[in-house]
Parts: C-alpha cells; sequence; structure tokens
C-alpha cells in the first residue's frame, strides 16, 4: 500500500479554485519563507537547502545545493529558471506554473537572494498562455508588495525577475539551448566544456539554472529546515517529488508523493493515485522518468521510487514522468512515435542524432505500417548502437546533447523486450492491432 | 514609420528594457509582431531586426527555429492536436484524423473559410486530459469526437471568445512595471555582500 501520510511540500495549494492568487497564498503562508531567508546570511540558506539534500527535479538530479555552493569562488550573474517542460509525458511544471505561481515567484526570490544575483529569468514554454499570464501576475504581485525590486522587504538586497517566454522547441529544455534561447537565437546546445553554465553562462557570465519544481521546494525548505525535508525519502532521494502519470491507467494525474517509500506499483495502482489500469487489462510496460529513458516490464513494479533506485536497474526517474502500456497497446507504435518526435526535435547540429533519428524513424515507420523486413531489428539496434556506442545506461554520448543520447532508449527497448511483437508486424505486414 | 501600433509598439520598446541585450527580447517580440498580424509579416520582421538589432535574414532565421512562429499566414484558429505518447495511447491519431473531416482541411493547412488550421503537435504537457487539443495554445480539454465538434461549434458561432482569443494573442496580463533593481545600488550591494561573506568566512577559521 502507498504511503501517503507525507506532508504536500510543493502541492499544498492545489485543492483551492484560486490556488494562483496572492490573496490564497498570503492566507496560507506565503511570503513567510522570504521574510525569514532575508534573516539569514545568503551562505546559511544555501546551507539548509544542502542539509535538504534537494536534488535538481529538471531530469538529471544533481544536488541544487552543490550546485549553488560549488559555484561561490566565482560569484554567479544570473539566476536562470527552466519551465520549458517538453519531455513527452512529463506534465508537472505546468501544473505548479497553473496552480502555484506565487510559491515558485518566492522560490526564485529565495534561490536569488541564496546566490546574491541581482537578475533572474523565469523560461516558461511558450505554449503555457494560462502559465505565463499567472506566473507575470505573480511577479507583478510580488512588485507591488515589495518582494520584488529595490531593497526587498526593507533588506540590502534587491532582484528583478523577468518572465520569458519560450516558443516551442524542445531542446530548449537543455540548459545551454535554453540559454542560446534567452539570448534570442535558435536554440542549439553548447558544447560542454567550456560552455558550463555555471562557469560560461548566460552572456558568457556564470550563470545557475534550476528546474521550476527544483524552487519551489524552497520556501518549505526554509520554512521547516534542511533537515524536515532530508527526514523524508531515503538515500540520496529526499523530500517528496511530483510524479506524472499518464497512459492507460484510471486516474493520470499529478500525484506528490514522498520519495523511496512508494513504488511503481503503489503509483499505478493505488486507488488514490493511479486507480489501477484502464479495463482492468493487464500490465505490458512502464516507460518511468519521460521518454529518454529505457522501459521497464512488469516484473520492476515493486520498485521503489528513488533516483538511485531506478538508476540501478539501468534507467532513470529523469523528468518524474510515468507512462502506462497495456496489452492492448502496440510497442513497435510507441517505439516509433517518441523517434518521430526525436527526429523532429533534432537541433541539427550532430550527424548521430540528426540523420540517425530520422534513419530509425523511416525503419520502424516501415515495421508499424507494413513493409518491414525480419533484417530490420538488427538493423534498428545497430543504427542505436552507432548513436549509443555500447547501448548501456546511462548511456555513452557522441553528441553535444544528451537528446541525441537518449533516441535509442525506447526502440532498444521495446526489440530486447518485445521481439516477438516485431516478428508479428513483419509477418503481418503492418500492426495487427489495427 | 513603425508597422507596429502604438500599443504593441510600446509594449516592445518596455520589453527591450527588460534585458541586458536587446536582442534578448526576439522571441517575446516575435509573439508580439505574431500577435498584430497573426504571423510574421515581412513588416513585422523588419521591425522586430531593428529593435533588436539584428538583419532580417537573422530573425527570419531565428523563428523559423521555433514551432510557434508562422512564416505564412494561418487561421484564426490554430488547432492542435496531440499524438505524442500518452495521447497516442488515448487515441490521439483517431482525433486528429476526425478533427480534419470537422474542419474540412488536412493536417497542416487551412479550412477554405480561412477560420482553422490543423496541426498535429508534439506533447503539450496537457497529458492526464488526453488526447490533449489546444486552439491558440488555450488548453480546451476536448478529448471525444463529439466533445471536439461541439467546441468547434461553439468557436465559429463566436462564443469562445473569452478564453481563446485569435491567433497571436499569448499573454494577456502585461507587465506592470519595468526593471526596479538599479545598477548601481546592485553592484554596490553585491560588493558589500561579498566582503561581509569573506569576513564571516574568515571569522570561522
Ligand atoms: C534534451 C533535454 C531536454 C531537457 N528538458 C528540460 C526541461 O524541459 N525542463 C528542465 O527543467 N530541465 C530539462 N533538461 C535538463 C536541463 O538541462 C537541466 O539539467 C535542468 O534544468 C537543471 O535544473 P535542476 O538541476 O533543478 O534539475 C533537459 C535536458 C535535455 C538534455
Ligand atoms: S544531440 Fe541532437 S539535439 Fe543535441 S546538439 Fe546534437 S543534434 Fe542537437
Ligand atoms: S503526450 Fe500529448 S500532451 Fe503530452
Amino acid at each position: 500500500m502507498a504511503v501517503l501520510d507525507a506532508p504536500r511540500i510543493v502541492s499544498s495549494r492545489a485543492q483551492f479554485a484560486d490556488s494562483y492568487t496572492l490573496s490564497r497564498y498570503l492566507a496560507t503562508g506565503g511570503y513567510v519563507a522570504l521574510r525569514k531567508a532575508l534573516t539569514m546570511f545568503p551562505e546559511q540558506v544555501a546551507a539548509e537547502v544542502d542539509k535538504a539534500s534537494l536534488l535538481g527535479r529538471g531530469g538529471a538530479g544533481f544536488p541544487a545545493g552543490r550546485k549553488w555552493s560549488m559555484l561561490r569562488k566565482s560569484p554567479i550573474s544570473y539566476l536562470v529558471v527552466n519551465g520549458d517542460e517538453s519531455e513527452p509525458a512529463t506534465f508537472k511544471d505546468h501544473f505548479l506554473v497553473e496552480s502555484d505561481p506565487h510559491q515558485l515567484v518566492e522560490g526564485v526570490i529565495i534561490a536569488a537572494y541564496s546566490l546574491q544575483v541581482s537578475q533572474a529569468f523565469i523560461y516558461i514554454r511558450g505554449e503555457f498562455a494560462l502559465g505565463l499570464e499567472r506566473v507575470q501576475q505573480a511577479v507583478n504581485d510580488a512588485y507591488a508588495q515589495g518582494a520584488l525590486g529595490s531593497k526587498i522587504f526593507g533588506s540590502d538586497f534587491s532582484l528583478d525577475i523577468v518572465v520569458h517566454p519560450g516558443a516551442g522547441a524542445y531542446i530548449c529544455g537543455e540548459e545551454t539551448a535554453l540559454i542560446e534561447g534567452l539570448e534570442g537565437k535558435r536554440g542549439f546546445p553548447r558544447i560542454k566544456p567550456p560552455f558550463f553554465p555555471a562557469v560560461t553562462g548566460l552572456y558568457g557570465e556564470p550563470t545557475v539554472v534550476n528546474n521550476v519544481e527544483t524552487m519551489s521546494n524552497l520556501p518549505w525548505i526554509v520554512n521547516n529546515g534542511g533537515e524536515a525535508f532530508a527526514a523524508l525519502g531515503a538515500g540520496r532521494s529526499t523530500g517528496t517529488r511530483l510524479f506524472a502519470l499518464a497512459g492507460r491507467v484510471v486516474n493520470p494525474g499529478v500525484y506528490e508523493i514522498e520519495m523511496v517509500k512508494n513504488t511503481f506499483r503503489d503509483l499505478i495502482y493505488d486507488p488514490k493515485l493511479g486507480g489501477g489500469i484502464t479495463g482492468d487489462h493487464k500490465l505490458k510496460a512502464i516507460i518511468p522518468g519521460g521518454v529518454s529513458a529505457p522501459w521497464f516490464g512488469p516484473e520492476m513494479l515493486d520498485l521503489p521510487l528513488g533516483q538511485d533506485e531506478v538508476g540501478e536497474k539501468g534507467s532513470m526517474l529523469g523528468s518524474g514522468s510515468v507512462v502506462v502500456m497495456d496489452e492492448t497497446s502496440c510497442v513497435v507504435r510507441v517505439a516509433w512515435r517518441i523517434t518521430k518526435f526525436f527526429a523532429r526535435e533534432s537541433c541539427g547540429q550532430c550527424t548521430p542524432c540528426r540523420e540517425g533519428s530520422g534513419w530509425i524513424e523511416r525503419a520502424m515507420y516501415r515495421l508499424e505500417h507494413g513493409g518491414g523486413r525480419m533484417e530490420d531489428m538488427d538493423l534498428l539496434l545497430d543504427l542505436c548502437d552507432n548513436i549509443a556506442p555500447g547501448l548501456s545506461w546511462p548511456p555513452q554520448q557522441t553528441t553535444i546533447c544528451v537528446l541525441g543520447s537518449s533516441i535509442p532508449s525506447s526502440v532498444h527497448s521495446a526489440i530486447a523486450m518485445f521481439p516477438d511483437d516485431f516478428r508479428e508486424h513483419v509477418l503481418h505486414g503492418g500492426c495487427p492491432h489495427d | 514609420m513603425s508597422h507596429f501600433k502604438p500599443d504593441i509598439r510600446q509594449r516592445a520598446e518596455e520589453l527591450v528594457s527588460l534585458y541586458p541585450r536587446a536582442r534578448s527580447a526576439m522571441l517575446p517580440l516575435l509573439h508580439l509582431a505574431q500577435e498584430q498580424d497573426g504571423y510574421l509579416s515581412e513588416e513585422g520582421i523588419e521591425e522586430v531586426a531593428l529593435l533588436t538589432g539584428t538583419t532580417t535574414a537573422d530573425v527570419r532565421g531565428t523563428a523559423a527555429f521555433y514551432d510557434m512562429y508562422h512564416l505564412e499566414p494561418v487561421g484564426a484558429y490554430v488547432v492542435g492536436v496531440c499524438t505524442n505518447v500518452a495521447c497516442l495511447l488515448a487515441g490521439g491519431e483517431e482525433l486528429l484524423e476526425h478533427a480534419a473531416k470537422t474542419l474540412g482541411c488536412a493536417v497542416g493547412t487551412t479550412s477554405a473559410d480561412g477560420l482553422f488550421t490543423l496541426e498535429e503537435t508534439e506533447c503539450l504537457a496537457d497529458c492526464d486530459i488526453a488526447p490533449c487539443v489546444s486552439v491558440n495554445h488555450r488548453f480546451v480539454r476536448t478529448t471525444t469526437p463529439e466533445a471536439f465538434d461541439t467546441m468547434i461549434g461553439e468557436v465559429r458561432a463566436g462564443m469562445r471568445s473569452h478564453d481563446i482569443p485569435v491567433h497571436g494573442n499569448l499573454i494577456r496580463v502585461r507587465r506592470s512595471v519595468g526593471l526596479r533593481a538599479p545598477r548601481e545600488e546592485v553592484i554596490e550591494q553585491r560588493a558589500r555582500s561579498s566582503a561581509a561573506r569573506a569576513q564571516r568566512a574568515e571569522e570561522a577559521k
């Protein structure tokens, strides 16, 4: 049974219809944390976040406290918040910007204070029109009550926040591509090294990039202390986390649950969470952590939802999305569609990613739509191996960013787990589900 | 002469002033140009080039990278149906096919009356109410063919103008203030705070 008694750290207000308004925010403890943070030294705030062991919620899971303190040697110039959320089937940041924009803004101010930066940018996916409006309103409200601008709440700290809309490009979620977008250019990821944002970021200056959910945790951590946060979860995976559950489940949605204490089975089957598979069908496979992640079969259902726990089994918790497929789902079609997405979204700088994604997509297309050959499975694995040599996880990288190395995950998983489905497609001359 | 109407022009200048470098305002300015014209017209692109200190080729090249910008005119309502993984599992392809029939135009084209343009979208991060349908970047949450047709009927009858503005209107909440943390003050504060921090570190030793 799922453990559901953990506090709601980032989703406590979502139950109210007016959760996005300043009045609701102030009535439910809003801006208490910022006032408290301003009485602390900046490095004390960073120390609390370090104690909390808050892992970045954007995908890579790097500890936020370390990201901030590693950089103390050279002062940071800009804080950039990543709200580009485009990893397919990930929708937790969408939930946060619409349901609790003030919490995000307060988190950003706290982070900026700790880093002592005076300009922050919140980059939000352009397609989130309502989310953009709500975050802009929250920023306006923050200025109006003295939480932003010159000498915040009478302290010696000043900050401006600019809300920046994206314009439809998955790759702008990658932090260096996002910085390019913020500089008004095409979203081409930069080569690392030397372009680690912390060293050479926005306008070539040291920059911290953090995810929306990472920022949204900060007010609670300041209010309750890093230790209280670290007391939740286990091992390196502390606190709670938002999981976006989608696909063939009865109750798809965003659920905040304690890390590690719950398993995939809890998330998918608990009546208060996923509520089981649609139509009482049998589970076929799950995609943990976004479509970049290798798939799991039903034998992994009892795996705890923790970063290292999932990592050790050869996949990742990634962006916190879990997609469920049942026996009525066609895995060939799913893997083809995912590759089509990568082929469309590849920025085109690297040959293995630009060409490889298209070749894989075409071979998968003919398997799904008729014209597939038995040799195609070997051909596909060979193509995958060219993009990410060895087909291990985490992948070997032949490209500038890890979009390229993530392309093989779904196709490799589908072939390895369900070779008979591919054979059936070849013999049937297309998808047997059609 | 500015191609932008006075209100748009004013918002454009405000936007440029928010960034350390004018070029950074590129994406929001292109959204504004699209708000005025419904797509990125030659004149709109020229004005953005002037405002950002770039060339029209540069602006067009940048805009072409991003899916939300239209370099050709589109319908007053751009309808997107998602077929990515979560929506695929919920029948996104079938709903897209149905949408093409209802709107009377193939995917990627505009209906004869110029009212609708139909697009197949990638995941729009609204995957729990799948398949995801958006109209002018508003999530309308019609997951069945019937609900889709009702929604389109309402748009046609002008009954949805309160929640679905015409194409290009992205953010209707305007920023209320310009930058408020003056540079000199910030530089001074920073110097003070790093000196104080260095002293604390010294004392801790
Ligand atoms: C192709 C690609 C897409 C990404 N998309 C996102 C995204 O949409 N949102 C996000 O926060 N991080 C995304 N990331 C991860 C960011 O590069 C970065 O690690 C993250 O924003 C750092 O924030 P965090 O430490 O708080 O997690 C993406 C990375 C890659 C390679
Ligand atoms: S791996 Fe793909 S998306 Fe990443 S930089 Fe190379 S071509 Fe662009
Ligand atoms: S998969 Fe369609 S909105 Fe996410």
